[in-house]
């Protein structure tokens, strides 16, 4: 029996302790008729063999770190340091459950502690939760906190139509039951000013994002005065790129509500979409109706400092169906991971990964900009993402990209018609500090190789 | 000793961890978008091994011993999950790479959702929810949504029993319905009558725990089913307590129409103390085209008989996604290994050995702990933490006492309808000298309560920090760091 510890004749002891002869007896409340159905798995494999099937099954895939990629779109390629994963994979992080007996969880709790505060930090809020799941879900409970922060009185939610189409469709999703007028972000040409228009005394909530899904930073020193004029009371929930947040102002200088985000550029690696983490601040007059753990300061019976998880009576375990929330299981050992990331980088560090992230993909978007029948799009400034307009659907340039030359393949860029159809020919370009110069320039090389394909 | 903060090691101009050179020219920053200061520690990278070293070293982990957690399912997290999950070519894969180049990772997925729908007895399983409460809240939006699209628009009412997990209605209320409780009968189980009186037409559906959260298989499963389906509602099966059933029933067999796995849980990936779980959801038929999307199905059109092609899938009435990409592939990879490790007899004698844990466990205490539904137990049994003979001790008492002795105490406090309830469910990864050990540690406290009662209120006493003052975090909330 594979993790199961047990002899015969401790089975047989313990049988009979409890006063049965068979296993097969400990479940005979089970209706008998459904009693051990055949489940028709396949037979069992030693850890040899099983590791041998999933390193099989893992080469089948293409590893993004053998090619040059210039992906993103939600999810980034970083260089995470070393010292992340030795940390995430002690087991006494890994394999401890929510620390609800603090004396026995400081580690996790201080660690929690520490990433709430490097959170504020970072976005210039004033408290920030243990986290959810991810960027989306986060800004689903920025939604709702909103729509509590006005006792359910404010129906309206205006979002941006260049938040992530994810986190557009997670919002949908998560409020479908609440009765939510969702609005402004149907066709991503909306003028500026009609988009605007949409907010009103009933708005409960405003969402936007920068860098926004273009990879555009958003001017928020004039549009935040902009939405207030609006509306005065509506909240301003703004998702950002944490990883900017190293080299540009905090949306909480700007005088944001809410900041959240999609934690994953902060030392967690791809992993084919998860688990990353969602980061999430506001400002203290919210707390309580903030979801998810916070983790607080206090002191032991000895006085000594202590950290333990406070404002519980938010939480389902308490409230039931009165929570701010349903969360429960956050993303822990995710939240260690950016914890660790952000102190292993520092002031410093931190700062010369955004400015090399910067100078990288400004590089990249000169050199693409020169190519015949690309013209990189440059309305607002931009951090490590932009939109270059192509001269062929994006799909058939990736396709050349991955397969289309005989000695390297490169993963392009995203392809927007996918999330807005008026957006043709347009792709999203990607370039992170792990991009080299070699890569962006065999980018630009083969794109133009693409160009002279059809002459 | 306390730890200092990670901001206290800081010092001025101090590096950590050195990025890498920029080997192209500098572009022009925006001078007037850029932050004047960014206050995050300065430290060496030696500073930031040691500091979380040393706070690792202030945990209590599986690693180090039993985990008796009620509802927690803290068995072994085999470190094979770990490798597995690391594969570069698992690891390093960005969620929209091409389909073509990432067949590996959906052939695991599609696999996975094929070995849950077995073991579950579903039609159809999206493994997008992030965690229970995740997939909770998945199942109920898309139980709503069958009624509405059947023109049922009556329907606002989940019916819970009061011994339900938390997550049960907060995920109903996050769902825009009402929630009506249940009480259970004298022995545990669903009150009948109470759900004949409240099964009609304003049911969207039932959440129900089995075995309930006082261990205990629901004994008229199928009387509770029918019931239900009667009124025109459907059933929900929160599936947190799945480790008890593996192999033994198929929650689908008996007419449960929806139920949320927790990988984190029955399947043997790590809780990381707190997270990241994953809770994929399991239905049948009939709920198949209202899944959040995508799924991932065989693709006719691109497969031959020796190389099938895997496409992600849009159900036609789709809830909507709940979550960015595609789910917790990372716990995915870790949950597929642990099942092909153990097979379909394998997850049968996991089931078993829990099962056979918890009643053995609780044959060894029930002489000294009341246990007020004394039955055969699944996978877990709930004592009372108090005493006629000691009646200052709680069950937070008992539970700070285990602490001394190096072990972890059980879930307190829950369910709400045991009296100081210790909610105990020690894994089938325990052996029995493991479990002799803990039983032995609490009848000594159950002696101490008597005898000793301070040291037991005082504890724990060995702990890196004694009981905490909660009721001062509360008050006045100190959430981050302060700088002086």
């Amino acid at each position: 029996m594979v993790f199961i510890p047990h002899t015969d004749e401790e089975r047989c002891e313990m049988l009979q302790a409890i006063g049965l002869t068979d296993m097969a007896a400990l479940f005979q409340d089970v209706p008998e008729a459904y009693r051990y159905p055949d489940l028709g798995l396949p037979a069992p494999l030693s850890e040899m063999e099983v590791l041998q099937e999933l390193r099989y099954l893992a080469d089948l895939n293409m590893d993004a770190t053998t090619a040059p990629m210039f992906l993103g779109a939600g999810a980034y390629r970083h260089w995470v340091p070393s010292v992340v994963d030795a940390i995430i994979s002690r087991g006494e992080f890994a394999t401890a459950y929510t620390p609800y007996q603090p004396e026995v969880s400081q580690g996790t709790l201080q660690a929690i502690f520490e990433y709430q505060s490097l959170i504020c930090d970072l976005t210039g809020m004033d408290v920030a939760n243990a986290s959810h799941y991810d960027g989306a879900t986060a800004a689903a409970e920025a939604v709702i906190q909103a729509y509590n922060v006005f006792r359910k009185k404010r129906t309206r939610v205006v979002l941006s139509p260049t938040l992530h189409p994810h986190t557009r469709a997670v919002i949908r999703t998560y409020t479908q039951g609440m009765g939510l007028d969702i609005v402004g972000d149907d066709d991503v040409t909306m003028p500026f000013e009609q988009w605007l228009s949409l907010v009103d005394g009933n708005t409960a909530c405003v969402l936007l994002q920068t860098p926004n899904f273009l990879g555009e930073l958003e001017p928020l020193d004039v549009l935040l005065p902009q939405l207030r004029a609006q509306d005065p009371e509506a909240l301003i929930a703004v998702a950002v790129n944490p990883l900017s947040l190293g080299l540009f102002k905090s949306p909480g200088e700007y005088g944001a509500d809410i900041v959240f985000g999609e934690g994953q550029p902060l030392g967690l690696g791809l992993a084919f979409g998860g688990p990353y983490l969602g980061f999430y601040a506001t400002r203290e007059k919210h707390v309580r109706l903030m979801a998810g753990r916070v983790v607080g300061q206090t002191t032991d019976m000895e006085g000594r400092r202590a950290y333990v998880m406070t404002l519980t009576t938010r939480e389902q375990h308490i409230r039931r169906e009165k929570a701010t929330s349903n969360i429960c299981t956050n993303q822990g050992l995710m939240v260690l991971a950016a914890t660790v990331y952000l102190s292993a980088l520092g002031k410093h560090g931190l700062r010369q990964v955004a400015e090399l992230n910067y100078h990288k993909a400004h590089y990249a978007a000169d050199l693409l900009d020169q190519i015949p029948g690309f013209t990189v799009r440059r309305d607002k400034p931009f951090f490590n993402e932009f939109v270059v307009q192509c001269p062929a659907p994006v799909a058939e340039i990736n396709d050349f990209l991955l397969d289309g030359m005989e000695d390297v393949s490169i993963i392009g860029g995203y392809d927007l018609a996918q999330a807005y159809p008026a957006l043709e020919n347009a792709m999203l370009v990607a370039v992170t500090e792990v991009c080299t110069r070699d890569d962006i320039e065999m980018l630009a090389e083969a794109l133009t190789a693409f160009t002279n394909l059809g002459e | 000793m306390t730890e200092p903060l990670i901001y206290e090691l800081s010092a001025p101009g101090r590096t950590g961890v050195k990025p890498p050179r920029l080997d192209v020219p500098e572009a022009e920053l925006p001078d007037s978008m850029l932050r004047d200061d960014l206050p995050l520690p300065e430290v060496s990278e030696i500073d930031v091994v040691r500091h979380f070293v040393r706070l690792s070293q202030l945990n209590y982990a599986i690693d180090k011993g039993m985990y008796p957690l009620g509802s927690c399912t803290m068995k072994y997290n085999p470190k094979v999950n770990e490798v597995a999950a690391r594969l570069p070519g698992f690891a390093n894969l960005h969620p929209l790479q091409d389909e073509s180049t990432v067949q590996g990772a959906l052939y695991l997925m599609h696999t996975l959702q094929e070995y849950l729908k077995a073991i579950g007895g579903f039609a159809g399983v999206t493994l997008q929810p992030a965690a229970g409460a995740h997939g909770e809240l998945t199942g109920v939006l898309m139980m709503r949504r069958y009624h509405q699209a059947r023109g049922d628009m009556q329907r606002d009412t989940i019916l819970v029993p009061d011994s339900s997990h938390g997550t049960n209605p907060a995920s109903t209320s996050m769902s825009g319905l009402q929630v009506v409780q249940l009480p259970s009968d004298a022995r545990g189980n669903v009150d009948l009558d109470a759900l004949r009186a409240h099964a009609n037409e304003r049911v969207v559906g039932l959440m129900i725990t089995n075995p309930n959260t006082l261990g205990l298989f629901e004994e008229n499963i199928v009387e509770v089913v029918r019931i239900v389906h009667e009124c025109g509602g459907l059933v929900y099966g929160d599936g947190a307590n799945m480790n008890a059933l593996m192999g033994v029933m198929r929650p689908g067999d008996v007419g449960i129409d929806v139920m949320h796995f927790n990988l984190h849980k029955t399947f043997s990936t790590p809780h990381g103390g707190g997270g990241p779980g994953s809770g994929p959801v399991g239905v049948a038929a009939s709920l198949a085209d209202y899944l959040p999307g995508p799924v991932v199905i065989l693709d006719p059109e691109h497969s031959d008989d020796d190389h099938p092609y895997f496409t992600f899938y849009q159900p036609p009435q789709s809830i909507g996604p709940v979550k960015s990409f595609w789910g917790h592939f990372g716990v995915m990879v870790r949950a597929y290994t642990y099942i092909r490790m153990l097979g379909g007899a394998g997850l049968r004698e996991a089931a078993e050995h829990a099962v056979l844990n918890a009643n053995y466990l609780r044959s060894q205490l029930r002489d000294v702990y009341p246990i007020p539904y004394d039955r055969l137990c699944k996978h877990e049994f709930v004592a009372e933490g108090h005493f006629a003979d000691a009646p200052d001790i709680r069950a937070l008492d008992i539970g700070k006492r285990l602490i001394d002795f190096g072990v972890h105490p059980p879930t307190y406090y829950f369910p709400l309808i045991v009296h100081e309830a210790l909610m105990i469910e020690p894994t089938e990864t325990e052996s029995r000298q493991t479990l002799d050990a803990y039983a032995a540690i609490l009848r000594q406290i159950a002696e101490e309560a008597r005898t000793q009662p301070d040291l037991l209120h005082e504890a724990p006493h060995s702990a890196p920090v004694r009981r905490l003052d909660e009721v001062t975090a509360a008050r006045k909330p100190v959430l981050r760091y302060q700088r002086s």
